[in-house]
């Protein structure tokens, strides 16, 4: 059993109230902070911790949020990433539907550390329940006199407001949070300059997920190097990861970093293992958009060492033989799973999610769907693969945000693991209508492996 | 291209003129107090939100330029989020709008089999109202219930572990007139 920072208390009847949460320990990260730190030392905290981004980028908080500009007379503002979309992640939701005061101590103690007066959760509308049930916590808050004017009698005043979206996945890049939280399209903005130079009003701003500024509590409240003392080298402390898939034990479970991915998907702790003690075919282990894992790469890396849950093993071997932590949305694929389906079905949402700014994603999204399409549907022609490769590498790296890669990775890593099943559908454009390829010959996977 | 405006303005002229409850108006002009003076912009996401509440459903031309009105803003600039965003119906829409989430997590656990039940059922296609303006198909990418898949949404309820027999259910229930909020409280 692995410590819990976040989900500690999660299943505390009535811990989304005020009073149950206060009762176990809740905001006590706030009076140390407020009453005993400069926001200086809350930096140096979160820095020491080693806490990385938990939305997907994996970028150090601590190094983010000192990149800030501290112009005087100009507002600094902090927004919370609660847009998640990414098909395979509801670790978020989770977290806010069941500990919204987390989020709220987080913000505060991380709008004190950034000298932010005015901070948002910007949600996707989808949540329409969460949206009230945050505002709910935010008004207990307010009344408890952890949100407002002069909070703790310290002179610090934070306003907290919720703003949620209307459904698009793009508005989870944070300049297009931003663009949508000023009320326009969604349209991703050209970098430098950053937002945090000109952010939110072209005022500096820093945006963060749900799950980092809930992980400032334990930093603070137990101290930088204590946080950093779990997990394993760069990957500090804990990660929620939401597995789903053909696994028996669907769920959001915290897991400390630098466990075993054999351990989570096989054991009853966490995933339970496959459901109806079928074989494992394949897994996505980030969410939709990085490169899928074959089955052999699943618990081994390409050098035959144990496959981890951190940042670094994960992206072991590159997009050769690797993939990455992303967001946390584990999916876990049987062998009766189609892969050429499932990537046609992934390049569906990105073209459906692409914003048409640049035009590499918003054609080539488009064509992959069509390609992919007809080769599901065994109408395919052998040099249609080498079209997919071809139009996913003119996308990725071409577009303004990371969307067009997100959308090129699954296609490109699809096709360098399961190029045989990809074949099959063009040389048996009948039997692939009928029935799916199943599990590929155990391969060595070095020697199979195509250019990305 | 006259008779195709012609056309549009005689249907333009057939919606009904819309305009916020005093209730909602207040919220509206509450919500833009969240955000500092003359970012008042800010607040049409979740003003067009109210609004479609209100219509029935959906934004007809009335009711953005109706927002743009309150929030003084330009026509174009309501118009151009409403089209961006997927929440947002542009077209008249039913009682019940059954939103299925389609994408991967949910189509390995057989969405695609439940909306070709709900089609069948409904005798419509996604994207369809049934005449009687009870129910309106859609499709939708992932809305963060990839564990507990497949699923679908309706208004704000999740009803999600969906089956045939929960989907005939709850179409029931809607015939009937009974609320079914699905798996509402499951995760609480």
């Amino acid at each position: 059993m692995g410590r819990k920072l976040l989900l500690e208390h999660a299943h505390v009847p009535d811990i989304h109230t005020y009073e149950v949460y206060r009762r176990h320990g809740g905001y006590r990260s706030v009076e140390k902070a407020l009453k005993t730190m400069t926001p200086d030392d809350v930096v140096e905290e979160v820095k020491k911790s080693g806490l990385r981004g938990r939305g997907g980028a994996g970028f150090p908080t601590g190094m983010k949020w000192s990149f800030l500009a501290k112009p005087e007379g100009v507002p600094r503002y902090l927004l919370c990433n609660a847009d998640e979309s990414e098909p395979g992640t509801f670790k978020d939701r989770y977290l806010m539907q069941h500990l919204p005061h987390l989020l709220i101590e987080g913000m505060i103690v991380s709008s004190y550390a950034l000298g932010a007066n005015t901070s948002y959760i910007y949600i996707r509308g989808e949540y329409t329940w969460l949206v009230f049930h945050l505002e709910r916590a935010i008004a207990e808050a307010y009344v408890a006199g952890w949100l407002g004017k002069n909070i703790l009698g310290t002179g610090y005043s934070l306003d907290l407001y919720v703003s949620p979206g209307a459904g698009a996945y793009i508005c989870g890049e944070e300049t297009a949070l931003i663009e949508s939280l000023e009320g326009k399209r969604g349209n991703p903005r050209i970098k430098p300059p950053f937002p945090a130079v000109k952010g939110l009003w072209q005022c500096p701003t820093v945006v963060n997920n749900v799950e980092t500024l809930a992980a400032v509590v334990p930093i603070v409240n137990e101290g930088g190097d204590e946080y950093a003392r779990v997990g394993i080298g760069r990957s500090t402390g804990t990660k929620l990861i939401s597995a789903c898939g053909n696994i028996n034990k669907p769920g959001v479970y915290e897991i400390e970093l630098g466990l075993p991915m054999e351990e989570f998907i096989y054991s009853d702790e966490w995933c339970g293992g496959i459901k109806g003690g079928k074989r494992l075919k394949a897994c996505v282990p980030g969410g939709s958009s990085v490169p899928i894992l074959p089955h052999h790469l699943v618990t081994k890396t390409a050098n035959g060492e144990p496959r981890l849950m951190t940042y670094e093993s994960l992206a072991d071997g590159g997009f050769v033989s690797g993939s990455m932590l992303g967001s946390g949305g584990f999916i876990v694929y049987d062998e009766d799973q189609c892969i050429v389906r499932n990537t046609w079905n992934f390049t569906r949402f990105y073209r459906h999610e692409s914003c048409g700014q640049c035009s590499p994603c918003r054609e080539g999204t488009g064509w992959m769907e069509k390609v992919l399409w007809r080769l599901e549907n065994g109408q395919g022609k052998m040099s249609d693969i080498d079209l997919l490769v071809d139009i996913a590498k003119k996308i990725e790296g071409n577009t303004i945000c990371p969307l067009g890669d997100a959308a090129a990775w699954p296609v490109a890593s699809a096709i360098r693991h399961f190029r045989d099943e990809f074949e099959w559908h063009v040389r048996e454009p009948k039997l692939c209508l009928e029935r799916n390829y199943g599990l590929a010959e155990d391969r060595m996977p070095v020697a199979e492996m195509q250019p990305a | 291209m006259l008779e195709y405006a012609i056309a549009m303005q005689t249907e333009i002229s057939k919606e009904a003129p819309f305009r916020y409850s005093p209730e909602a108006l207040a919220e509206v002009q509450a919500l833009t107090k969240k955000y500092p003076e003359g970012c008042a912009k800010s607040a049409l996401l979740r003003a067009l939100h109210i609004a479609q509440e209100e219509n029935g459903g959906w934004l007809s031309l009335s009711a953005m330029d109706h927002v743009a009105e309150v929030l003084g803003l330009k026509p174009i600039e309501v118009y151009e989020v409403a089209t961006f965003y997927s929440m947002y119906n542009l077209q008249p829409v039913g009682k019940y709008v059954l939103e299925f989430c389609h994408t991967g997590p949910c189509a390995i656990e057989g969405a695609e089999r439940l909306i070709e039940y709900a089609q069948r059922t409904l005798g419509i296609r996604t994207g369809e109202t049934t005449p009687d303006g009870m129910f309106t198909l859609k499709e939708v990418e992932c809305l963060g219930a990839c564990g507990y898949a497949p699923m679908m949404q309706v208004g704000e309820f999740y009803h999600e572990h969906l089956t045939e027999e929960k989907l005939a259910q709850f179409i029931e229930d809607c015939r009937a007139g009974k609320v079914n909020k699905g798996t509402w409280k499951m995760h609480q």
